[in-house]
């Protein structure tokens, strides 16, 4: 009995310890909070379970008696009042869950994959996702996907069009269908991160940057087979671990070979390592996999004292077969500028240089003038520095780039 | 299409923070202008000198009143345009989001009427 007991505790933390927990922070938020109360509730099913015996629905038992030693916490923290709106509203929630034991614990993520129809062209399904559910607008899409803004304005207004027509029905998938919606939602999810990440002094785009990781933790808590789920909250961990290094106290720029890595954080980073770890078991499979890998090879500056470009580079020679994007292309230089030199990474620059996509594209600028400085080709880093200026909507990055561009002048 | 990106500004951030004496461009100003150039969007583009040197004119019943100063006030200041041509007015949202006066200001985009004389 004891040991029913003990294996089906066992059985039920490794199948749905991350959705129990997914469920039980859906509104707080507080996931260290759900850890500790989910933890109780083990605890105790291992002191009853045995004398009371296995419960036919162990995961509702496990969440009806973590919802009580969750609720008795805020109570402890809260007033009555609020305390008891919290109360009512987790008992609904409580409900509904276990009524739907496999239901998505988060309203919009459920969106999410109801938006990832099949029936919708495979292209738009992320757009929609961006635009319907989380509010981005057409043009911060179209500079997400390097698509002109009416074109992607268009395309949004024909995908819904279509919608309507065809009358496709949006309803919350099952279950097995979740798999093949993944691409879509990784992908909307991931635009969501990195406008939250390029807008700085913008405490909402900070919270598009949460709310993105947040989703990310809920889909790997929800599909936690899926490689490319892990790599992509991999990514984002490892890219938002280094959010305050990229300012100085002065708020001024401070570029990723020049960040100071004591102020990385450090946990962020061991997370994104053990996500990593763990989608790589089975051979990276997708693109967030390799790009989570290029910035581990990044951040092992903070343990050898140099990033491992040689790395660097074979992960994005991989990613560049795989999605043929003129940014890959662009990534792809810098670091070969520090394996095989300026004028090999330069060479590599070709083949975008009449790219319109990169005509108006700042990083793309800012990278060619760094090169080009580099090389000592004074004239060419000096026009492409102040298109750079130009192109710059960030004003730490232009201050920065003026100051770059007036060493180019003195030296 | 053409737009007029209109930039509002207070007076006293535009001249701490574009650091602008008399007819000598910032150099985030004159990056933006080249910017603008080579994507071949300029058409016009002037900054105005602050209200102080304004004079607002109306004719009424016949009489001609001038006033000192801008016609309206308020907080921020019309300090300049650019007169561009681009693809649509999301186009001229982004660069207008890339106008230095942007960081600090507001930069009003307005499509341009297609006038003909009768």
């Amino acid at each position: 009995m004891t040991d029913e007991a003990r294996q089906t505790a066992e059985r039920v933390a490794r199948d749905s310890y991350g959705r129990l927990v997914a469920f039980l922070a859906a509104r707080t938020r507080d996931v260290a909070g759900a850890e500790d109360a989910l933890a109780e509730a083990f605890a105790s099913a291992l002191k009853s379970w045995p004398v009371d015996g296995v419960p036919t629905n162990p995961d509702a038992w496990l969440l009806t008696v973590a919802r009580r030693r969750q609720t008795d916490a805020i109570r402890r923290r809260q007033t009555r009042t609020i305390g008891e709106v919290h109360i009512q509203l987790m008992t609904e929630e409580l409900e509904q869950a276990a009524a739907n034991p496999d239901a998505i614990p988060d309203r919009r993520l459920a969106l999410m994959f109801a938006c990832a129809h099949p029936e919708i062209e495979r292209g738009m399904r992320a757009p929609l996702i961006l635009q319907t559910i989380l509010g981005m607008t057409a043009v911060d899409i179209a500079a997400a996907f390097l698509i002109p803004p009416a074109t992607m304005g268009q395309r949004l207004v024909r995908a819904k069009a279509r919608i309507k027509d065809t009358g496709i029905v949006f309803a919350i998938p099952e279950p097995e269908e979740l798999p093949s919606r993944l691409d879509a939602v990784l992908e909307a999810i991931y635009a969501a991160y990195a406008k939250g990440w390029t807008e700085i002094g913008d405490s909402s785009a900070d919270r598009l940057a949460d709310e993105a990781i947040w989703l990310g933790r809920l889909v790997v808590s929800l599909l936690p087979e899926e490689p490319e789920a892990k790599g992509m909250l991999a990514l984002m961990l490892y890219t938002e671990a280094r959010r305050a290094a990229r300012r100085g106290e002065d708020g001024a720029y401070v570029p990723f070979d020049q960040q100071d890595i004591a102020i990385w954080d450090e946990r962020q980073i061991v997370t994104a390592e053990a996500l990593l770890r763990q989608a790589n078991k089975a051979g990276p499979t997708g693109r967030y996999q390799i790009e989570a890998a290029i910035q581990s090879a990044h951040v092992a500056r903070r343990v050898s004292g140099r990033a491992n470009w040689e790395a660097v580079v074979g992960l994005y020679d991989v990613l560049l077969s795989l999605t043929q994007s003129p940014v890959v292309v662009l990534n792809r230089a810098v670091a070969l500028a520090e394996t095989q030199g300026i004028e090999a990474a330069l060479a590599s620059l070709v083949v975008i240089a009449d790219d319109k996509r990169m005509a108006d594209y700042q990083p793309y600028w800012a990278a060619r003038a760094n090169l080009a400085a580099r090389a000592g080709r004074r004239d060419e880093a000096y026009e492409a520095m102040t298109l750079a200026i130009g192109l710059a909507t960030d004003d730490a990055v232009r201050q920065y780039l003026i100051g770059q561009r007036k060493l180019l002048q003195d030296g | 299409m053409k737009f007029m990106l209109l930039i509002h500004s207070t007076e006293p951030a535009v001249i701490d923070n574009t650091r602008v004496d008399g007819g000598v461009m910032s150099p985030e100003y004159a990056a933006y202008n080249d910017a603008l150039i080579k994507a071949g969007a300029m058409l016009a583009g002037e900054r105005l000198q602050p209200t102080t040197t304004a004079a607002s004119v109306r004719v009424r019943d016949g009489k001609t009143e001038v006033l000192d100063g801008p016609y309206a006030e308020t907080k921020e200041q019309f300090g300049g345009y650019y007169l561009i041509d681009v693809a649509d007015i999301d186009t001229a949202v982004q660069w207008a989001a890339r106008c230095p006066s942007a960081q600090f200001g507001t930069v009003e985009v307005r499509p341009i009427w297609n006038t003909r004389g009768a």
